[in-house]
Formats: structure tokens, sequence, C-alpha cells
């Protein structure tokens, strides 16, 4: 999933201050599972931002409103209704729906009330790591299953740095070396001859190396 | 004799080869580099100069590589691929061979959180062993990564890599070696060794391999100043192994004293470590200490240098 991490409120609230009526949009796909912008959030963002609006003598009008996804036309249609009742757009979404709403209502300004971080999955209830950088080439099969583009700091092809000390990255105790996870996997598969190929340069054009990457399914478009 | 190089030479001529680094400063000093490196004139057969090590700002490798060749040394230009892409990297290769370098060593570095640009990007568009892998593909079949021919001159560069028999999965450390010999490497400078026999482990499995006749393995030697130096090194330096023992060796001894107990330290490794078969020289880094190593040198009796 795409994980988002909430804004600091004051960052918010500079947005959102010259605005007299906002519509403070969740989005129910990745960001309700990371909490970071579900419905949940949306109800505990909207309190937070009246009472510091009480405390400082001034008033908003939130309307909060939870799309099934930001990021789908056929959603974001659904606030057609309602959206010239706001005078701006908080959404709560990855940046990915922010810029759905940006591109679709024109003249509506739209802020975002989450910072957007990473592809990755749950370790544990209430902690996500990284797992894909959307490098366009997977490499897992060679791998062991396990990422070196996005696991290890220095996204290296060929094996751990010399910096690797018992499991874990030079970076620092909370993350693991991802070429020592590699090498466990492929010993308990018998596969460290595979350890052996050299990987070589990879082309970054599926990556996004040479700019906004785009899939068409000429089965699927219309 | 694949290049110029007088590493190469050296090596190639039997000899027991000797290499040292040079950090560039923090300034714009040309003298400041000439001056460090004086004290390595004569005394060893390379001089490395380090790229932004410790991903640290400095003047860059090329340029100090430059100024060491101007005093009539040879340079050893480092290159990380922490900081460049592949277009920078191969442009600088064709810039230093027109200067006159011939010899590197080809590096990923330290990561940037250690330096004092922790919030740069680190760039890795390729690895250590792909940077090998190019810099052989430009010198053996004059051609850039991408494919494309090499107009006029073809840089012919003598490759260097680094390895580190001390960090995890030992295990791999072996098979690491051989990836980057397979990849273009000629030369290897180890990490610093202080625990002997981890290394000599780890030479066992390069023997078996056959990896020391396909390379030359230069064992990497830094003299330790201070028991404060050896114990950073111990705790703090990731992928460095220094035992219990010398930490304490150092301590038992007066802190003026301190000094010349790590030079005995590092001259006897050396005596020990000419033993070893498949060491074909010595890569002593002295850090902030380049004045010693004329003295390390002549006191392991691999002075004068070679005249190849």
């Amino acid at each position: 999933m795409i994980t988002a991490e909430r804004k600091p409120l004051d960052e918010i609230l500079s947005y959102i201050k010259p605005f007299k009526r906002i519509l403070l949009l969740g989005c129910n796909e990745c960001v309700t599972v990371c909490a970071a912008g579900g419905r949940k959030e949306v109800g505990v963002l909207a309190s937070g931002i009246q009472m510091s609006m009480l405390k400082n003598g001034a008033s908003i009008e939130i309307r909060e409103h939870t799309l099934e996804r930001q990021c789908d036309p056929e959603y974001v249609e659904e606030l057609v209704p309602i959206i010239d009742s706001a005078d701006a757009v908080l959404s709560m979404a990855c940046g990915c729906g922010v810029q759905q709403l940006a591109t679709r209502f024109k003249d509506k300004p739209v802020f975002p009330a989450v910072n957007t971080k990473f592809m990755g999955g749950s370790d544990r209830h209430g902690v996500w790591t990284e797992r894909c950088q959307g490098c366009g080439d997977c490499l897992l099969g060679v791998t062991g299953g396990i990422c070196p583009i996005a696991k290890c700091a220095k996204q290296l092809m060929n094996g751990p740095c010399g910096g690797s000390v018992s499991g874990v990255c030079e970076i620092g105790d909370e993350v693991e070396c991802a070429w020592h996870l590699i090498w466990e996997r492929l010993k308990a598969l018998g596969l460290t001859d595979q350890y052996l190929e050299i990987m070589p340069a990879k082309d970054w054009r599926a990556g996004g190396g040479s700019g906004p990457r785009k899939i068409v399914r000429e089965d699927l478009a219309e | 004799m694949k290049t110029q190089s007088n590493l190469e030479k050296v090596l190639s001529g039997g000899h027991l080869a000797v290499t040292s680094e040079c950090g560039p400063p923090r300034g714009a000093s040309a003298q400041t580099v000439v001056d460090k490196a004086k004290y390595l004139e004569g005394v060893v057969d390379a001089v490395n100069i380090t790229d932004n090590q410790t991903a640290v700002v400095r003047m860059s490798s090329l340029a100090g590589s430059v100024l060491v060749k101007q005093q009539g040394m040879n340079p050893l230009l480092q290159m990380v691929t922490r900081d460049r892409n592949r277009l920078a990297m191969q442009a600088d290769i064709l810039g230093a061979y027109a200067l006159g370098i011939d010899t590197m060593l080809c590096l990923s570095g330290d990561h940037t959180k250690f330096g004092d640009h922790a919030m740069a990007a680190n760039v890795h568009d390729i690895d250590s062993i792909q940077l090998i892998q190019m810099v052989k593909g430009m010198r053996d079949e004059g051609k850039f990564q991408g494919g494309a021919e090499i107009k006029g001159v073809v840089p012919k560069m003598y490759i260097g890599a680094a390895a580190n028999p001390f960090a995890d999965p030992f295990e791999l450390r072996v098979m690491r070696l051989a990836k980057k010999i397979a990849a273009g490497a000629d030369f290897i400078q180890t990490q610093c060794i202080f625990n002997i026999e981890k290394f000599e482990k780890w030479m066992e499995g390069v023997r078996k391999m056959g990896l020391h006749e396909k390379c030359y393995i230069l064992a990497g030697i830094t003299p330790m100043k201070s028991v404060g130096a050896a114990k950073y090194m111990k705790n703090r330096v990731p992928g460095m192994d220094v035992p219990q023992e010398l930490v304490d060796r150092m301590s038992g001894v007066a802190k003026e004293d301190q000094p010349a107990e790590g030079i005995k330290i590092c001259l006897e490794t050396m005596e020990r470590l000419k033993e070893v078969e498949g060491v074909a020289g010595f890569h002593i880094m002295a850090i902030d200490w380049e004045e010693k190593v004329e003295e390390i040198v002549k006191q392991a009796g691999l002075y004068p240098r070679p005249q190849v």
C-alpha cells in the first residue's frame, strides 16, 4: 500500500487560514489502512482544527467527507454536488488523490493534510516499512523475494557493502541489512550460487528516470 | 600489461606493493594537498586520493589526483557511486585519464548519513561492482556503459576495488570478492586489518577459490595513534574489527608512548601478513598521520620502492 503520515497541525492551519469553508476529504483506501487519512482521521483532524480556531477566537466551517478512492475519477465525481459549498479542499489522501482533485476541480484550491511516504507493508500493529520503490523491472525473482532497491540504503544490486554488521545496516540499529536478509533467504532456498551472477547496471527508465510513467492497457482503455 | 599504471608494473613484477592515502582538504588549498602528499613521495607506489570520504565534502578526488600527479607521484583516483550518476563518472574517468591518471579504486561510498550533508540524495545509479564493469568496458572494449564507442583515446585504467573481510555475513565475503574480480577488478585494497586470524580465515577462502591468482590483494593497515583511536574504530566504525586485546595493549602503555605502540602493532601485523599466501602488498591508511608512513615502510623492510 501507499503509506502516509499526517502533517503537523500548524502547517495544515497555515494552508487553510485564508478560507472560511473547508471540505476535509478522507480516502477509504491505503491511507485508511495506515491510519493516516481515513474517516476516523478526518474526524480527529476536524476537531483539532476547530479547537485551534476556537482558541484563537476564529471560526471555520468544516465539511467532513470520505471517498472510496480519491485517485479514481469515478469516485471523485461524487464531489460535484458539494464542491461549491467549500472555498478550499483539504485532502487526507496520498499525493495521487490530491492531484486527482486538483486536476478535476481546476478553480478550487486543494491542500495536502498528509505527507505521502512510501510503498510498504505493516511489520506489526502501528509499524509500516518500505518494501518497493516501483523501479518498474522487478528483481525479486533473483533476490530471494527481498528488494535491494527498496531495502538497501545504498540500493546495491550485487551484495552487501562493508558496513553490514550482524545483520544490521551501517546507517543504524533499526535498519536490517537487505543483503544479509537476501543471503539468508538464498541459503534457505539452496540458491546461494545465484549470488555469483553479476546484476548489470539497471535501466532506470522503467523506474521513472526518464520522466513520469504511464501504463496504457489497450484492451481496457477507451 | 593492461595499463601504464606504476602500481600494475610493481605488482606484475612480483614486488610487494605499497600504497597509502591522502585525503583532500575541506577547502580549496592546493598547497595542503601537496604538503600532505610530500610525506609519501618515494615511499609508496601509488597514493589513493579519497572521494568525499565519510560523506564529507572535500576537494574533488580528481583535482587532488592531478595535484599529486604534478608532484611526480602516482595518484590512485578513488571514485564512489554515491555522489554521481554514470554520465558524470564516465566524464570524470575520461578527464582523469586525459590528465595522466591511470589507476583507480571503485567504491560505493559511505552513506550520506555519516557526513556533513545528511540531507543529500544518495545517487547510486550504479553500484561498485557495476562501476568496475563500466571502467573495464571503457578500457577493454572502448565502449561507454550505454554502448556507444569512445572516440579516439580510450582510458586505460588499472582497476581497483575494496574488500572488507570483517563485515557480515562472513561466509559471503569471499564470494563478494569473486564477484568484484569477475566484474574486472585487477587489484584489491582491504579494510584495515586488526583481527589477523579472521583475515587469515578469509584468505583461506580466497585461496580455495583461486582468487589470489586472479587479482592482487593489498592488505589494509592502519597505525593506531592512541587508545582513543582504537576504541573509536572498535565501537564506532561499522565494519571495523578491532580485537579487545589490542585496545588493552594500547591502554596498557602511557599516553605519550601510545603512538609508538600503535606503530609497533602495525609493524607486527605487517610481518605476519607477509607470510600469508596471496597478500601482494600493503595499503597503509595513516589517517591524519601521513608523516608516519615513511617510517612504517622503512621499518617494514619495504624501502626503497622498486623502480619499474
